[in-house]
């Protein structure tokens, strides 16, 4: 049976798939976009939604993520295979933080977790010998033409995002899910009714930041040029979680439809409001605080196109 | 170098950064907020500082006063009419809320300062004691963010709303109960924490450059002074600021300039995890 | 004789300077109702927090079926079947009534399946008798019906040993009839029971023994009717008047 959560997705998916069949470039470029911070907001939504853990460390994976694959590439890594490091990488890096930073709760693991992204940036800054320092790294880039290269890292990204989705559709249906619910609820009383707490809390992590890494090597391999400032931004460790609280964190189509709201507005912003655009996505955040606390899918909206959905469905049925 | 021009270089800097600290960990204190605009206050108070002093001339000591109105004033609203609004919420909603205040203000500042590096010249030249050297404006900074920490300190100390900002801290429902206005009083936390920011951010621009993009470092700095020293406590933060001073100093000499502020941050990791309360200081809500 | 379920050996815990436990030690049988009282102050919920691994005992063992546990993590006790309610209770609040049961038969018990999970927890929200609640979330249920849960929940840890930690305090004395029938019920299935209660009435009924707690020290264990006889309990804890009311009810 498929629900209606999946239903949507996959019509979302088939739009932004096919967007360079008849959209201009720009188009495409905004599909990547969506389809990159959905799969942020997706593995952000495990630790952030579900086990309610204020990780603010999203900039400092997906950085890190970058850093691998461009380092590994500059090296004579292929750029698949340099991926697939970046991604183990960030998944044995993540657990052996998580181990450390997990026992922290609330304010302090929001500091603890936010001064990552900062020590990371310093880190690839002043390493130079390694990551190039300031000046940043050149990745060596696709000699495809533009179109085709553009088709293919929108592919890329929208089967991250189908990955991330299906692992937030696995972790919902399971005892690790529940577990973390548990957690999120009373983390005392979860541990009383015999959840590894710990244990739960650093999956849940380490589930979070590892395709974070992927996204920062498959986005390092796009763009073609990595440096510090840009790889590790304290503005997207806050706007990915902003884009999962936006649709409704803890949801599993909640962070897709906030990472698509989300990038259509900034890039409507963008287009329009040149020197203002930071002060306008603050005041767009501040509303979301204010207004949209519990996120667009708890507004009904959805609820109304999903009470049409079934009936359909029970019309197909007759 | 010698160590005890070090050390000295240190402590100059750790009075800087006592006093940049304070105000956040006050408002981390007192209100349970990580105020993601206190970097951008700093810069803003050293911002009016240098275009009161290279447009109009005046001496950076005289509108010391009226930067802290100006800046306490702007702290009392924002938490006042916005923030307040979310009090009690979880960590995330109120960082997020003040970063969503911060990208505004930080915007601003951007747009009508630009973003080149602003510093005021004195040109007092500098002094020579015992073998340590030392510029005279760096004195003067480190002179005056101890007399403002101090004062901080005795308002939270002896006077009546200082009090009941400690009263609110220690138990805020007790505090409610006794007929102190929350709401104000928060307000009021997150004005003078604004101020001491703004203050920190005039002093700054006396020995430092500074641009927007220093912001997002300053806070930094006060996210491990607050680690060090623990949370809402004066002498804490003080404390904090002269030891996270001290580190970088040594740090520099050691492992090299570019260096000395990864070795802060390993700093903060390292508390957290040892000792999440701070070295001194009163624990959170938590 | 029936078998040793849970032992304690000189069992010591202490915060800073202040001895919070010390040298207790006893042991606990199969499907036996055991009082634990004494003082605010005196140690019980410590002791509590000492066998469930909330706190590493300073000094001292505690045996499970033969195992030394002294040092395991509260989810390994509660996997173990040493489960405990709290004081105050603590239920996942936006969870419904069915979905905080089957937290427990799901974890505690080791089950895989969500489902079966939430099978195993209509059975225990039957037990206890708030069936009628069962999709609602928590935190909408009243004191006596959260009491209720909180048992329900344990229940589905498949416990062995089961530790009460007031569980009637805020009750009506209609609410602690029901509570008293239902720990009854508890202990029929071969459940071991330690009952931590400030109302005697309900401690004199239901224990089979009782062990008394003064400034974290063991001070009496006995039969009721001996524990209120006992001159160092009712200088302790019960006083002079209370001790003699409770041997007249007792005798009547």
């Amino acid at each position: 049976m498929l629900k209606t959560a999946n239903i949507i997705f996959i019509l979302w998916v088939t739009v932004l798939i096919t967007t360079p069949l008849y959209a201009e470039n720009y188009i495409v470029r905004a599909a990547i976009m969506v389809a990159m911070f959905s799969s942020l907001a997706l593995s952000w939504n495990i630790i952030g939604g579900y086990a309610g853990y204020p990780s603010l460390a999203t900039a400092a994976f997906v950085g890190l993520g970058s850093y691998v694959g461009a380092v590994s590439q500059v090296n004579g890594v292929t750029m698949l295979f340099s991926w697939v490091l970046a991604t183990i990488s960030v998944g044995v890096v993540s657990s052996l933080l998580g181990v450390l930073l997990l026992r922290l709760r609330g304010h302090y693991f929001a500091i603890g977790s936010i001064v990552l992204v900062e020590l990371f940036r310093l880190i690839a800054s002043s390493w130079s010998s390694v990551t190039g320092g300031g000046n940043g790294l050149n990745i060596p880039i696709l000699r495809w033409d533009p179109s085709t290269v553009a088709s293919f890292f929108l592919s890329v990204m929208i089967l991250l995002m189908i990955l991330t989705y299906m692992m937030n559709i696995f972790v919902s249906n399971n005892r690790l899910g529940f577990g973390l619910k548990c957690i999120k609820q009373n983390e005392d009383a979860a541990n009383m009714v015999g959840i590894n707490t710990t244990l739960y809390k650093v999956i849940a992590f380490m589930l979070s930041a590892t395709l974070c890494g992927t996204v920062g090597a498959v986005y390092a391999s796009w763009s073609g040029y990595i440096d510090p400032t840009e790889s590790f931004q304290i503005v997207l460790t806050l706007k990915v979680a902003v884009m999962a609280m936006l649709g409704g964190a803890g949801t599993i189509l909640g962070p897709v439809i906030g990472a698509s709201t989300f990038v259509v507005l900034e890039e409507i912003v963008w287009v329009n409001f040149l020197d203002w655009n930071r002060a306008i996505l603050g005041i767009l955040i501040v509303m979301i605080i204010f207004f949209l606390p519990n996120g667009i899918i708890k507004l009904g909206i959805l609820r109304i196109f999903k009470e049409k959905l079934n009936q359909k469905f029970k019309d197909n049925i007759k | 170098m010698e160590i005890f021009q070090i050390i000295v270089n240190g402590l100059a800097l750790g009075a800087l950064y006592a006093c940049l600290a304070v105000g956040f960990s006050l408002v981390w204190g007192v209100l349970n907020v990580i105020n993601m605009l206190h970097g951008t206050f700093v810069v803003f108070g050293g911002y009016l500082a240098y275009f009161c002093w290279s447009y109009l001339g005046l001496n950076p000591f005289l509108v010391i006063i009226p930067i802290g109105i100006i800046l306490y004033l702007i702290g009392y609203f924002l938490q006042y009419y916005l923030n307040n609004r979310v009090i009690g919420a979880p960590v995330l909603t109120t960082l997020t809320l003040t970063f969503g205040l911060d990208m505004i203000v930080y915007n601003i500042m951007t747009v009508y300062f630009s973003a080149t590096p602003r510093r005021i010249r004195l040109d007092l030249g500098s002094f020579e004691f015992a073998g340590v050297f030392m510029p005279a404006d760096r004195l003067l900074g480190m002179v005056l963010a101890v007399i403002l920490t101090a004062m901080l300190y005795y308002v939270m100390r002896f006077s009546n709303i200082g009090r009941a900002i400690v009263a609110v801290r220690m138990d805020r429902t007790a505090a409610e109960l006794m007929g102190i206005r929350i709401k104000n009083i928060y307000s009021i936390t997150f004005g003078i924490g604004a101020l001491m920011a703004g203050l920190a951010g005039v002093i700054m621009v006396l020995i430092f450059p500074t641009t927007t993009s220093v912001a997002g470092a300053y806070l930094g700095k006060a996210f491990i002074v607050c680690v060090v020293g623990g949370l809402g406590s004066v002498p804490g933060a003080f404390i904090g600021g002269l030891a996270l001073g001290l580190v970088e100093s040594l740090a520099a000499q050691f492992i090299g300039p570019q260096n000395a502020p990864i070795l802060g941050f390993l700093l903060l990791l390292f508390l957290l995890l040892v000792k999440p309360t701070g070295l001194i200081g009163v624990k959170g809500y938590e | 004789m029936t078998s040793t379920v849970l032992e304690l050996h000189s069992l010591a815990r202490s915060f800073g300077g202040i001895k919070a436990v010390q040298d207790v030690s006893f042991t606990l049988r199969k499907g036996e109702i055991v009082g634990l009282i004494g003082p605010n102050g005196s140690g019980k919920t410590t002791l509590v927090n000492c066998i469930t691994g909330v706190h590493k005992p300073t000094a001292g063992k505690v045996v499970f079926y033969g195992e030394d546990v002294t040092k395991q993590k509260p989810h390994q006790a509660a996997q173990r079947g040493l489960c405990r309610t709290f004081q105050i209770v603590q239920p996942f609040p936006e969870m419904t009534v069915r979905e905080n049961v089957a937290a427990g038969a799901l974890f505690a018990q080791k089950i895989n399946s969500l489902s079966k999970a939430l099978d195993k927890a209509d059975e225990y929200v039957n037990f206890v008798g708030i069936h009628e609640m069962a999709d609602i979330p928590a935190a909408s249920l009243t004191l006596a019906n959260r009491k209720k849960l909180e048992l329900a929940k344990s229940l589905a840890m498949d416990p062995k040993v089961l530790m009460l930690d007031e569980v009637n305090a805020g009750l009506n004395s209609g609410e602690i009839i029901g509570a008293l029938n239902l720990i009854k019920k508890i202990s029929q299935k071969g459940i071991s029971i330690i009952i931590i209660e400030h109302l005697m009435k309900v401690i004199m009924t239901l224990s089979e023994r009782i062990i008394v707690l003064h400034n974290g020290e063991l001070i009496a264990e006995g039969l009721p009717t001996e524990i209120i006889n006992n001159p160092q309990v009712i200088k302790a804890y019960l006083g002079e008047k209370f001790a003699k009311r409770l041997m007249e009810e007792k005798n009547d």
